[in-house]
């Protein structure tokens, strides 16, 4: 049986731009406070929360191919370097590095702001944007300015679909097609959005930023977390409720142990959080909810829920953690991951990962 | 579950197809398709989706779309809901399922790519969110159904199934990444069987997007002639039914062709440009070869992704031409996008169901518009219709963003 191990962390979320940010937020307990985004046409802003300029302009803004990026790009990227940072530390390193990002919105900035332009006058719409606005650009700059991506694939989904990526991932560790894999997911912030969550959900407040797994085979490489399991996706059908389907998702994960941490997704929409809620009635032990605290992030959302989980698990505090994912239009999906021992310190003794010699 | 993984086989299990349905502007179905490809038909029409009276190219190759859609098990409700995309891959799914002769399953795994999913119901809301602020009519649809996930869970309804969906979106080469998703899936024991294919409606967002980038052609698409002058657009969706072999045979299903290889790769020379020598390429044929086990003497027709602009060809040329040493020589080549045009997420699982049609059927889909060869085209352009005997076909696509895959198909007898 193949075995994954999580060597690496990263996240921007509206509290800052990296884990420890996302931690101290978390920790804290209490909702970040919320800014506005103003919808063209009326007086009334709409709620979000928004990810703060980082404290020092990001060095890899300087890369070419950022030039013209959006948000959504200097989120992913932000979190794959933080989560390759340890594996980065000795430029000794030779692995193949696959790359899954996952997205449910994407690049809605460009998208909008291209699509304004058509309507006004398409001959004069803007040739930079166009190329922005596809799903699949985010992860081709980070291929770019990591250089060594050998694998790379978009998975769009609703937010449960992160951990769908994680699979893909551990898929392609055990067949032995890449060393590491990166797993990201990422969302931005615009009007359009927060306007769309309005008719959806209307308590639930939009945020953006990103969440980074870096996952391997190599247990000399963990950062003290290893994937335990991941559930069958229980998609939704005329056949299987959201709530048939959140339980069916528990179900899998089965009864916890003392001491385990429950990473959930619910935030502030009674009516969507109610499967999920449903689902872990039993639960008894320590649970966060990192949306109410940070907000709607959609994909990123579910990326700082397997962040949190694997933090927690990574820091001692818990023996274990499971990750609980009621999507909102696709299907329910667990995962849970467990202390491994940290083989961390070992990164700097210049060994090779998988096949390839160093 | 999906970890942890239940093991490989010892040795990789044999795909095979049992059902394909196609849709492009050269009809609906199989049947039509196969003789528009046959003949070299091209299906471009000025665009009456939306204005282009601003824009620098002015056809592309619009479906017509029946009055109804086809039988399914959804209801008016659903059936209301589809939007043209979610039409297009209806159809094609629902071709692919009668004649695979699957029975409806609660864990069928549906793997579908697409660049832009339901782009015109997002289109329409930001039209709406601009134009009439106050009016939230349809919105709330909308902002749902123009999620990929969503149409995909409803072809799933419309087959009375339920199983993991999965979007792969890398852009153009989509189509071919999902397909080769599913093989993967099989050929590692994860799933005996799995629906996959590739969809993508014409859109005005995409069409002004190309337009912007100069990239349409503003005469005819002519994929690697020295002439050419870009791509022109199109849309549709096809769809797969792989399984294993064994399956298949415990079912006495019609086996229409074997999957047997299957590359990707990502080039991360340029956002919208591939390597000049195609570079990635080149890896990416070669690495499907070592799946399959062939090599280029092998490969009877290379269905290539051929776009028409002058850097997608020349690159794709380029690696052609080294890939197959001596072979190149007597390789036919075609790109069918001089005929339907690109499909973007559709296309590279449309242009596998035509290397399927070629595998069946015996013939090479010719360029009729071809007249010069590009001097880096050190193969032969089917140009004309001809029979031919083709026993391994391969199929190259790929996308902005720079990941590319190949699939190769071999005839079953």
């Amino acid at each position: 049986m193949s075995r994954v191990f999580v060597a690496g962390l990263g996240a921007v979320s509206p509290a800052g731009w990296n884990v420890a940010a996302l931690r101290e937020a978390l920790n804290k307990g209490e909702p970040l406070p919320t800014q506005t985004i103003s919808r063209p046409g009326w007086e009334k802003p709409l709620p979000a929360r928004l990810v703060p300029n980082p404290a020092v302009r990001p060095a890899f803004l300087a890369h070419p191919r950022l030039r013209r990026t959006s948000p959504i790009t200097h989120h992913v990227m932000a979190a794959a370097l933080e989560a390759m940072a340890g594996l980065r530390a000795n430029p000794d390193l030779k692995f193949r590095l696959g790359l899954v990002v996952c997205l449910q919105s994407g690049c809605v900035n460009y998208t909008c702001r291209f699509f304004d332009e058509t309507l006004k006058d398409p001959a004069t719409a803007s040739p930079l944007l166009f190329p922005e606005t596809v799903y699949a650009a985010p992860a081709s700059h980070v291929a770019a300015v990591l250089e060594n991506i050998s694998l790379a694939s978009t998975l769009v989904g609703d937010p449960s679909a992160f951990l769908q990526g994680v699979a893909l991932g551990a898929q392609w560790l055990d067949e032995n097609r890449v060393d590491v894999c990166l797993v990201i997911g990422a969302e931005e912030t615009n009007w359009i959005l927060a306007d769309a969550l309005r008719h959806l959900e209307r308590p639930a407040i939009l945020t953006a930023g990103a969440g980074a797994l870096c996952i391997c085979r190599e247990p000399g490489f963990s950062a003290g977390v290893e994937l335990a399991a991941i559930t069958d996706a229980h998609t939704f059908s005329a056949r299987l409720s959201r709530m048939q389907a959140a339980r069916a998702m528990r179900g899998q994960l089965g009864k916890s142990s003392a001491g385990e941490l429950l990473c959930d997704g619910t935030g502030d929409s009674p009516r969507a959080d109610a499967p999920e809620l449903a689902a872990w009635r039993d639960w008894t032990g320590p649970r966060i909810s990192p949306r109410r605290i940070l907000g709607e992030g959609l994909m990123a959302a579910a990326a700082w829920q397997c962040v949190a989980a694997c933090d927690a698990v990574a820091a001692g505090k818990f023996a274990a953690a499971s990750v609980s994912l009621v999507g909102s239009n696709q299907q329910a999906i667990g995962a849970r991951f467990v202390r491994a021992d940290s083989g961390i310190s070992h990164l700097s003794t210049g060994k090779s990962i998988g096949n390839i010699p160093s | 579950m999906f970890f942890p993984l239940a093991p490989s086989p010892t040795s990789p299990t044999r795909v095979v197809i049992t059902g394909a349905g196609i849709v492009t502007a050269l009809g609906l179905g199989w049947k039509p398709n196969a003789e528009g490809f046959r003949a070299g038909r091209t299906a471009f029409r000025p665009v009456s989706l939306f204005d282009v009276s601003r824009q620098r190219a002015k056809c592309a190759a619009e479906v017509d779309l029946p009055a109804s859609p086809p039988v399914s098990r959804l209801n008016a409700k659903q059936i209301a809901r589809l939007d043209r995309a979610a039409t297009l891959l209806l159809l094609a799914t629902c071709e692919a399922w009668r004649q695979s002769g699957w029975e409806p399953a609660e864990n069928l795994p549906l793997v579908l790519g697409t660049t832009a999913g339901g782009m015109s119901l997002g289109e329409a809301y930001f039209r709406q969110a601009t134009q009439t602020p106050r009016s939230h009519r349809l919105q709330s649809t909308r902002a749902v159904h123009y999620q990929p996930q969503v149409q995909a869970r409803m072809i799933l309804d419309a087959l009375g199934s339920n199983g993991p969906v999965t979007i792969v979106s890398n852009a153009c080469a989509s189509g071919s990444n999902a397909i080769g998703h599913a093989w993967e899936l099989i050929r590692y024991g994860r799933a005996e069987r799995v629906l996959t294919g590739g969809y993508d409606a014409l859109s005005e967002l995409v069409f002004s997007g190309f337009d912007a980038l100069q990239a349409l052609s503003t005469t005819i698409c002519r994929p690697f002639d020295a002439r050419r002058d870009g791509l022109a657009l199109g849309e549709g969706a096809a769809v797969v039914a792989l399984e294993t072999l064994e399956s298949a045979r415990r079912r006495g299903a019609i086996i229409l062709g074997e999957l047997i290889g299957y590359g990707t790769s990502i080039d991360q020379h340029h956002l919208t440009q591939p390597h000049p020598h195609g570079d990635t390429t080149l890896a990416v044929m070669n690495q499907a070869c070592a799946v399959a086990g062939v090599t280029p003497d092998d490969i009877d027709y290379i269905n290539a992704h051929g776009t028409g602009t002058v850097l997608n060809d020349s690159s794709e040329a380029f690696a052609i031409s080294e890939w197959a040493g001596r072979r190149a020589a007597t390789l036919p080549v075609s790109s069918t996008k001089a005929s339907i045009g690109h499909l973007l997420g559709g296309a590279g699982a449309v242009e596998a169901v035509i290397c399927l049609m070629t595998l069946r059927e015996q013939w090479l889909p010719p360029e009729t518009m071809f007249e010069t060869p590009d001097p880096a085209c050190k193969f032969p352009i089917v140009q004309k219709p001809r029979d031919a005997r083709v026993n391994v076909a391969l199929s190259n696509s790929f996308g902005f963003g720079g990941v590319n895959g190949t699939l190769i198909l071999r005839r079953w007898t």
